[in-house]
């Protein structure tokens, strides 16, 4: 620990950070515009000056940018020193010389850093009096708004979206006072991460468009902490509400998880909330069923859930509560998940190997720091995008060695990247067809799956003898597979990234044993799985039969589908043949599908911002979403109250005592010991501050009186949440709740999303009270499994029939977030991808139309031609809204269409 | 003895001195043009709305008696999709006046606004959006914001250069 002395104080702190990061810790309301705590500093803005002196007898000391300050014992420091603090006002005062008169109409405003710095640095008169230099925007897509007038020049965004995460289109151009930053010309933004400029600008340059369609501030949102349902990652999110309708998704600060940032997908994906194709009033046999009156439905429901069978179908996109209300409801027997064969298996062996505790599991901030990596078979960057984001920041960490030795600082991003400019860690990537992290990868190896997973197992065999050889491979792969094993041998903190994307289960041994040889050598090797949906990893832990195991075992009378349209997980005919075995088939969900049209009985559920529960991300961690709003229509329920008030009416209680539940978690550990955590995962409905509610809304919440005066005229009496702590009004504890808690960021003097600083322990690290999520996956010994053994054999094209696998697609393969107009305009076409071997052979070329044909579903696609997709393979994207029911990996017959 | 005399003699004194009341309504009152009474949203020079949505009004009410929700036109122009005040609710501070930042909503001297049902106290856009400037004519927000939203061009507005060409070396 060093001692500093600030303002004449003595602190006790940190050595290694900056002096900015220090002062920020000890609570000092200190302005800054250009730094960064997740991109360090570069002392661009000249905002954040402090007078540093000599010794104690110093007087004069001198003026220094204190993110540019490395903290040196016995510091004298001064944040209050008139100089410094006249030279901060200044710097302001020339900052907002060419800033428009604009905050009325900017959507920043409010959650403005560059207003919060102004007011804290008592900046309040403009005294230049000439013109003010204006600049034409540009068109940057649906996400992202652009007004370049606002631009004080910080360089964030080019940081963040180039350095950062990658991006390519985004730049600084022009020179001197009339810098610009925006692409070569008008476009969309191609980045997966060009969301996170919005909260990486410290004033309005770039906002939300989505938000813009319906603007609200941030002070009249109503929100809660949640989690994301886009991708298995659980990147956690603030969700905010007005008027009924759900309006923003912001990111949620956890230093374990998405840190500071989420993808597109998971900040605009949000819409299908308000989407008009919910499903709002129950329905019964195409009858919109009256339920004002509870006993009415309850009634008609009493002959189909007291008499039959009843099978019950879970979803991997329904949270645990609900998977398990409707397992508790059906009994362990008739309780399916809603997933086809292949991915349910699939799922149970990711699981088995992450349980099994031999290999480690890492969070998103360890694949940060892993110095070399292992892609076998995933393409992160569009099936658990914020992975990729941490990939990118792995790949720096081996150059970044070097840097202790010569004196650079961690923070000091400017030197660091000087110093390692383009040079690159170790990343290997196998996966059939270039990925968008290829540009960053050292190797990249694209053939088949059968053969990427003989890849793994040849590493495996390379890094320890007991493992299996896969046989007759040639010598060329050989030399790829050996050099991976040598840089994966010489490794700190090696990292193996795989997954369910091509539904192959090789793949996934191999993983394993890679990561179970490296163990073995006495390695902290992390293996990390991507899987298919938000709650994939929840629902396996359930170790419920398949969808296809129900489909096969047809003897049931009812089924009750839980939030799952069934026609994204198999054939058409299947799901047909399937669903018209039943008399009654009780389908809950939020928006209509193909699923909800067969339902004899529809019952509306509630969304993630509507409902609260628990998913469980990749690795195992299980996380709580909170309601955001209760939904105007009281037939808007969550799927768990629904479906626990079901099992009451069967037991014999009567719909007018049916009682609210409060006890579903202790319920789910007692039956279903591997969830053993989940109930701390949060404080419980009963937790209270002196007394007090935690208030979803900000204290300058607006228009309570008059938000519903055109209805009538009396404010009705606000809804009371029986299921958290928190309260859907302005009132309540003002402090700082626990950070599973946390609703929306602000502390006094910062509005802006930058008041995360005052949420955390120390600046960029977890917050107070720890990260919420609580891991489930047990580290330790637990199974003495040894090596997977199942080799494939090599992939051989075959005559006549084609395997075709399928590519995720950021924007696309989520069933939810296509709903969002803006995520649907970005969505991938549907098309055939075929090698250039096979092109020839069929004779096609780039867009002519093939002809596909899988089992009883054909398609007329157009084609991508890609040189690096192995000869015999075909790949079409995955799961789009036009193309559903197909089980991966497909066989198909390709023929082309005469046209 | 004395002061109960002289009261007697002030009261009595009182009748020769100028009435204060008067004969409401047939007789009106005299209103100064900064007396706050009813809110109105007024409109720029050129007839367009002044209001651009921007919720200050409602956050600075100190009874949250105003709800909006802000919108915009094809040239990227704002102005309040619905826009209501409960008068039922309002204590006429001015406070919103005052936070305006286009000088749309104003008060204005007129508080003859009684009602026999609450819920006619409740006024919408329509209600409240008249066609005059107010108390400040002249005044047009887009022209000295950055935004160009259909009023004016990019640079410009007043006190604006014009846009600066990216593609220029020149100092």
């Amino acid at each position: 620990m060093a001692l500093i002395y600030v303002d004449k104080k003595p602190y006790e702190v940190k050595p290694g950070k900056n002096l900015l990061e220090t002062c920020l810790t000890l609570g000092f309301n200190l302005p800054y515009f250009c730094w960064h705590p997740a991109m360090g500093s570069v002392g661009a803005c000249r905002q954040c000056a402090v007078k540093v002196f000599k010794d104690e007898n110093d007087a004069n000391g001198r003026l220094v940018m204190s993110c540019m300050e490395g903290i040196r014992d016995n510091m004298y420091v001064s944040v209050d020193d008139p100089v410094a603090r006249d030279f901060r006002s200044q710097n302001v005062e020339w900052l907002m010389t060419n800033h428009p008169h604009d905050c009325a109409v900017c959507d920043e405003g409010g959650s403005c850093h560059l207003q919060d710095m102004t007011v804290m640095t008592g900046h309040a008169y403009r005294r230049f009096r000439f013109p003010k230099r204006t600049y034409r925007n540009q068109y940057l897509g649906p996400f992202i708004n652009h007004e370049m007038n606002r631009c004080i020049q910080c360089y964030r965004c080019v940081r963040f979206y180039k350095d950062y995460a990658g991006g390519k289109d985004l730049d600084v151009f022009a020179a001197h006072d009339h810098v610009y930053f925006g692409r070569e010309k008008d476009g969309i933004l191609e980045n997966e991460f060009s969301g996170n400029l919005a909260e990486i600008c410290p004033t309005g340059v770039f906002t939300d468009k989505t938000l813009k369609e319906h603007y609200t501030r941030k002070w009249d949102m109503t929100m809660a902490p949640s989690i994301c349902q886009h991708c298995s990652l659980g990147c956690n999110i603030i969700a905010g509400e007005r008027y009924g309708e759900l309006r923003q998704v912001t990111s949620r600060f956890n230093s374990e998880v998405n840190g500071y940032f989420i993808c597109d997908r998971g900040r605009f994906g949000y819409e299908f909330v308000n989407d008009i194709t919910r499903v709002r009033q129950p329905v019964i046999r195409g009858k919109i069923a009256d339920t004002g009156d509870k006993e009415n439905l309850f009634n008609i429901l009493a002959a189909v859930l007291l008499g039959g069978k009843i099978i019950g179908i879970g979803s991997p996109r329904a949270s645990l509560e609900a998977n398990f209300a409707l397992r508790q409801l059906v009994g362990k027997q008739h309780f399916y998940q809603g997933i086809p064969e292949n991915e349910a298996h699939l799922t149970h062996t990711v699981l088995e190997v992450l349980n099994c505790g031999r290999v480690h599991t890492p969070s998103l901030k360890e694949t940060e720091q892993a110095d070399v990596v292992l892609i076998l078979g995933e393409d992160p960057t569009n099936s658990a995008p914020r992975l990729a984001l941490a990939l990118r920041q792995a790949v720096r960490q081996k150059p970044l060695e070097n840097a202790a030795n010569i004196n650079i600082p961690a923070w000091h991003d400017a030197a660091l990247r000087e110093l390692i400019q383009e040079e690159k860690g170790e990343l290997f990537i196998a996966y059939p067809i270039e990925t968008k992290l290829d540009e960053v990868a050292s190797e990249t190896f694209h053939v088949a799956p059968d053969d990427i997973a003989r890849f793994g197992f040849a590493i495996a065999d390379y890094l320890n003898n007991t493992a299996p050889v896969p046989n007759g491979m040639n010598n060329q792969t050989l030399e790829i597979a050996k050099h991976v094993a040598d840089i994966l041998e010489k490794a700190e903190r090696p990292l193996i990234v795989s997954g369910t994307t091509l539904f192959n289960e090789d793949i996934v041994k191999a993983a394993y044993n890679i990561a179970l040889a490296l163990e073995m050598e006495h390695k902290k090797a992390g293996l990390c799985f991507v899987l298919p949906e938000c709650n994939s990893a929840g629902l396996g832990m359930m170790q419920a039969p398949s969808l296809t195991r129900a489909m096969e075992n047809e003897d049931a009378d009812t089924a009750i589908i839980l939030e799952n349209d069934l026609y994204r997980r198999g054939a058409k005919a299947d799901i047909d043949h399937f669903l018209s075995g039943f008399k009654n088939i009780i389908v809950l969900d939020h928006l209509h599908n193909e699923t909800t049209g067969k339902a004899t009985i529809l019952i509306p559920a509630a969304t993630f911002a509507e409902g609260e529960g628990t998913l469980v991300n990749n690795e195992g961690r299980a996380q709580r979403f909170f309601q955001v709003f209760m939904p105007k229509n009281q037939n808007i329920r969550e799927s768990w109250r629904w479906l626990d008030e079901f099992r009451q009416f069967r037991n014999g209680i009567m719909p007018e005592d049916l009682h609210e539940l409060d006890n579903l978690t202790e319920e789910l550990i007692a039956v279903l010991p591997q969830f053993r955590g989940v109930e701390t995962v949060a404080p419980p409905a009963d937790f209270r501050i002196n007394g007090q509610r935690i208030p979803r809304e900000p204290h300058r919440f607006s228009g309570r009186t008059s938000m519903l005066a055109n209805v009538a005229v009396s404010e009705p009496k606000p809804p009371e949440d029986t299921d958290s702590p928190f309260s859907f009004t302005m009132e309540g504890y003002r402090g700082m709740p626990p950070a599973p808690l946390i609703p929306f960021y602000w502390s006094p003097g910062w509005n802006s999303v930058q008041s995360i600083n005052k949420y955390q322990i120390e600046v960029g690290g977890p917050l107070h009270g720890g990260d919420p999520g609580v891991r489930l996956f047990r580290e330790g010994l637990v199974s003495k499994a040894g090596f997977q053994d199942n080799i494939p054999t090599a992939f051989k094209p075959h005559t006549g029939e084609t395997v075709i696998i399928s590519l995720p697609h950021i924007f696309g393969s989520d069933e939810l977030s296509v709903y969002s107009p803006s995520v649907a305009s970005r969505s991938a076409r549907p098309y055939i991808m075929v090698g250039n071997v096979d092109a020839e052979r069929l004779r096609v070329g780039e867009g002519d139309i093939l002809h596909v044909q899988i089992g009883d579903q054909g398609y007329d696609l157009p084609v991508i031609r890609k040189e690096a997709l192995p000869e015999g393979l075909a790949a079409m994207p995955y799961n789009l809204p036009s193309m559903l029911g197909t089980v991966w990996p497909a066989k198909g017959i390709l023929t082309k269409t005469m046209s | 003895m004395i002061s109960l005399l002289r009261t007697m003699w002030l009261t009595f004194l009182h009748m020769f001195r100028k009435r204060e009341t008067i004969q409401y309504p047939e007789e009106k009152v005299v209103l100064h043009p900064r007396w706050r009474g009813r809110i109105v949203l007024t409109r720029d020079p050129d007839m367009g709305e002044r209001c651009v949505g921007c919720y200050l009004c409602a956050a600075a009410c100190p009874v949250d008696c105003i709800s909006l929700q802000a919108t915009e036109d094809e040239n990227g122009r704002r102005y309040p999709e619905f826009f209501r005040i409960n008068f039922s609710r309002c204590i006429f501070c001015g406070y919103c006046e005052e936070a305006c930042p286009t000088y749309a909503i104003q008060l204005i001297p007129d508080f003859e606004m009684g009602e026999y049902d609450r819920q006619n106290l409740v006024y919408e856009k329509e209600d409240l959006l008249i066609n005059s400037e107010g108390k400040y004519p002249g005044y047009n927000y887009y022209k000295v914001a950055g935004l160009a939203a259909g009023v004016k061009g990019k640079g410009e507005g007043e006190n604006e250069e014009p846009p600066v060409d990216v593609r220029s070396l020149l100092p």
